[in-house]
């Protein structure tokens, strides 16, 4: 169970992660604690393990940085659902283990900040138990499902080696 | 329901009956390439833990970006691929003495119709001339194939791109590229796919369709592609690395949008700085002096676009304020053009014959620009210091224009000198 963050349309890896720090080495919690902090500073100090990201089109445009995601991940966010997602964030996203939920316009409104909310990854189902309803969602294919499970591709191919 | 190309592609090579976009399928790559970068890849690649590669038969590597080596950093990587080629016994393996990626590609046999292709490079869209799926990806996309074989891919919606009529005298492929991006944007198809089709296609050599799906990538596309048919096969015949099977779109396939071109309406176009999108009329460029003009790249270095260039050079002379550098895409094009006599009419007339090869196109190797200066080429990125200079001018234009423009010294209109 955790609660919902809130955001619009076009917030951009900038703002997810600031440019200045792609190239400093940090570790997962310093990360974490620049998670969007150009956009709402609030979030880093009060976000807890089990949050979700509810927002509009076109999430995480901009650079392909992947401390966009990692940063969000390890401030404990368990899926980001949207309406849209740039490309390469996308596919970031999966490739380190982050749930990434594509809904439509309609039913990304029907969520508030704060709502608590439980999402079943395994089954493909978001439950808003503060407005009291379920959407479904098609749950991930295979690979993907493997990579999701394994927090992240490098993970999944470790993993997958180990057992040869 | 019907499907598009990329569609029918993705569907096969997942093993289903039927996919629709947005969903997600997993598939084994028919060639999974690389370049220079691949000395990255494959440290990447190492930290898997995993020993061997996947099929060191499908892995294809190609040296071209900084090619020879210019300074002692590249050629460590160059040596440290090299090695790993050799240890993991991978089959196809080009060295710096064959070419720029794409067009190698193209050449060796490897852009099949219905492959899935996908390369470290955003360019790798090109294959898509032969009706291939092929999009880029990232690095470590690419170490995580290497060691698994596998890929996930999103299935993209697809735009078609219609267009008929015939190009009218000193209006090219480039052109038609240019105007598209131009009306689409730079953002305009992010992510999808992009399926041209018509007249104009159909008539189109394989050189020039390849500059259209070449440049895909910059409308954001995920791939760019064409249907094959005679002119592939004719093309494949004796190169192909592979059997293939030619797939058709269905008729009532889905389009997400669709946009209509009369390629008889067009005229010469020009990419101002600093975005592929800011396309003009060439007339609004015409009195901008140039002090290097760049023709090459995996865009326009193929043997019609060093062709035309020679048609307008020929036994003339290079403005003596403009230097003028030619990188033939291959070696193979490289000496196609020079049994042809190309190569010996663009050095009498002044330009500089250099090594196949991306060259100055990524700003990491020869032919840099000074600041202040201004370049016409005809790449397919004119981003602020892509070619090695934040001080400097990239204008992107057909290779007609680029000898128009050599001959002149300033942005020049083909048509008056064709
Ligand atoms: S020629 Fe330019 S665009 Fe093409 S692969 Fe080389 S660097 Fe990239």
């Amino acid at each position: 169970m955790g609660r919902v963050w809130k955001y619009g349309d076009d917030v951009n890896t900038d703002v997810i992660f600031p440019g200045k720090y792609t190239y400093k080495i940090m570790s997962d919690e310093e990360m974490a604690s620049h998670a969007l902090e150009d956009l709402d500073p609030e979030f880093a100090k009060n976000v807890k393990p089990g949050d979700v990201i509810v927002a509009g089109k076109n999430w995480g445009y901009g650079s392909s940085r992947e401390q966009a995601v990692k940063c969000l991940k390890a401030a404990g966010i368990k899926a980001i659902i949207a309406e849209s997602f740039a490309r390469i964030y996308y596919r970031n996203c999966i490739n380190l283990g982050l749930p990434a939920i594509t809904l439509k316009r309609e039913d990304i409104e029907r969520f508030d900040k704060g709502d608590e909310v439980e999402v079943d990854i395994e089954k493909g189902i978001i439950v808003n138990k503060t407005k009291n309803f379920e959407i479904h969602f098609p749950p991930f294919e295979g690979y993907v499902m493997d990579i999701i499970r394994a927090g992240g591709i490098i993970e999944y191919i470790r993993m997958h080696q180990g057992k040869e | 329901m019907g499907m598009t190309l990329t569609e029918k592609i993705l569907a096969k090579a997942s093993g289903k009956k039927e996919v629709q976009p947005g969903e997600i399928v997993t598939v084994e790559p028919t060639w999974v390439m690389s370049h220079d970068n691949s000395a990255a890849i494959l440290l990447k690649f190492k930290k898997t833990g995993v020993k061997r590669v996947w099929d060191p038969k499908k892995i294809v590597i190609i040296l071209d970006h900084t090619v020879p080596a210019p300074t002692a950093d590249y050629a460590n990587n160059h040596k440290s691929i090299r090695e790993f080629v050799r240890e993991q016994g991978i089959e196809n393996f080009w060295d710096i003495n064959t070419g720029i990626c794409h067009q190698v590609m193209a050449e060796k046999g490897y852009d099949l119709p219905s492959a899935v292709i996908v390369g470290a490079d955003s360019h790798t869209t090109t294959p898509g001339a032969f009706g291939a799926f092929a999009a880029g990806i990232g690095r470590s996309e690419v170490a995580a194939i290497w060691a698994t074989g596998k890929i996930w891919l999103r299935v993209p919606e697809s735009y078609e791109i219609i267009v008929n009529g015939n190009f009218p005298k000193g209006v090219f492929a480039k052109d038609l590229a240019l105007h598209i991006i131009g009306d689409v944007t730079a953002s305009g198809a992010v992510y999808k796919a992009v399926e041209f089709k018509g007249e104009t296609i159909k008539d189109m050599s394989i050189a020039s369709r390849m500059v259209l799906t070449n440049m895909s990538a910059e409308m954001g596309a995920k791939n760019g592609i064409i249907e094959a048919d005679e002119k592939t096969e004719e093309y494949l015949r004796g190169r192909a690395k592979g059997p293939y099977e030619i797939m058709h779109p269905d008729e009532d396939a889905e389009y997400e949008r669709r946009y209509e071109y009369d390629a008889s309406d067009l005229v010469p176009k020009i990419a101002f700085p600093h975005t592929v999108d800011n396309v003009h009329d060439i007339d609004k460029a015409e009195d901008i002096e140039v002090d290097q003009v760049f023709l090459g790249t995996c865009t326009n270095g193929r043997v019609e676009d060093l062709e035309i260039a020679a048609r307008i050079l020929k036994g003339k002379r290079v403005n003596p304020r403009v230097r003028m550098l030619v990188f033939p895409a291959s070696w193979e094009v490289w000496r196609e053009a020079d049994e042809r006599g190309i190569l010996r009419i663009l050095a009498e007339a002044g330009a500089v014959i250099m090594n196949p090869g991306c060259g100055p196109c990524l700003g990491a190797h020869a032919g840099v620009l000074a600041d202040g200066e201004k370049c016409l080429s005809t790449a397919n990125r004119n981003f602020k210091g892509r070619m090695g200079n934040p001080n400097a001018e990239i204008y992107l234009g057909s290779p007609a224009t680029a000898a128009a423009t050599a001959l002149k010294g300033r942005i020049t209109d083909p048509r008056e000198v064709l």
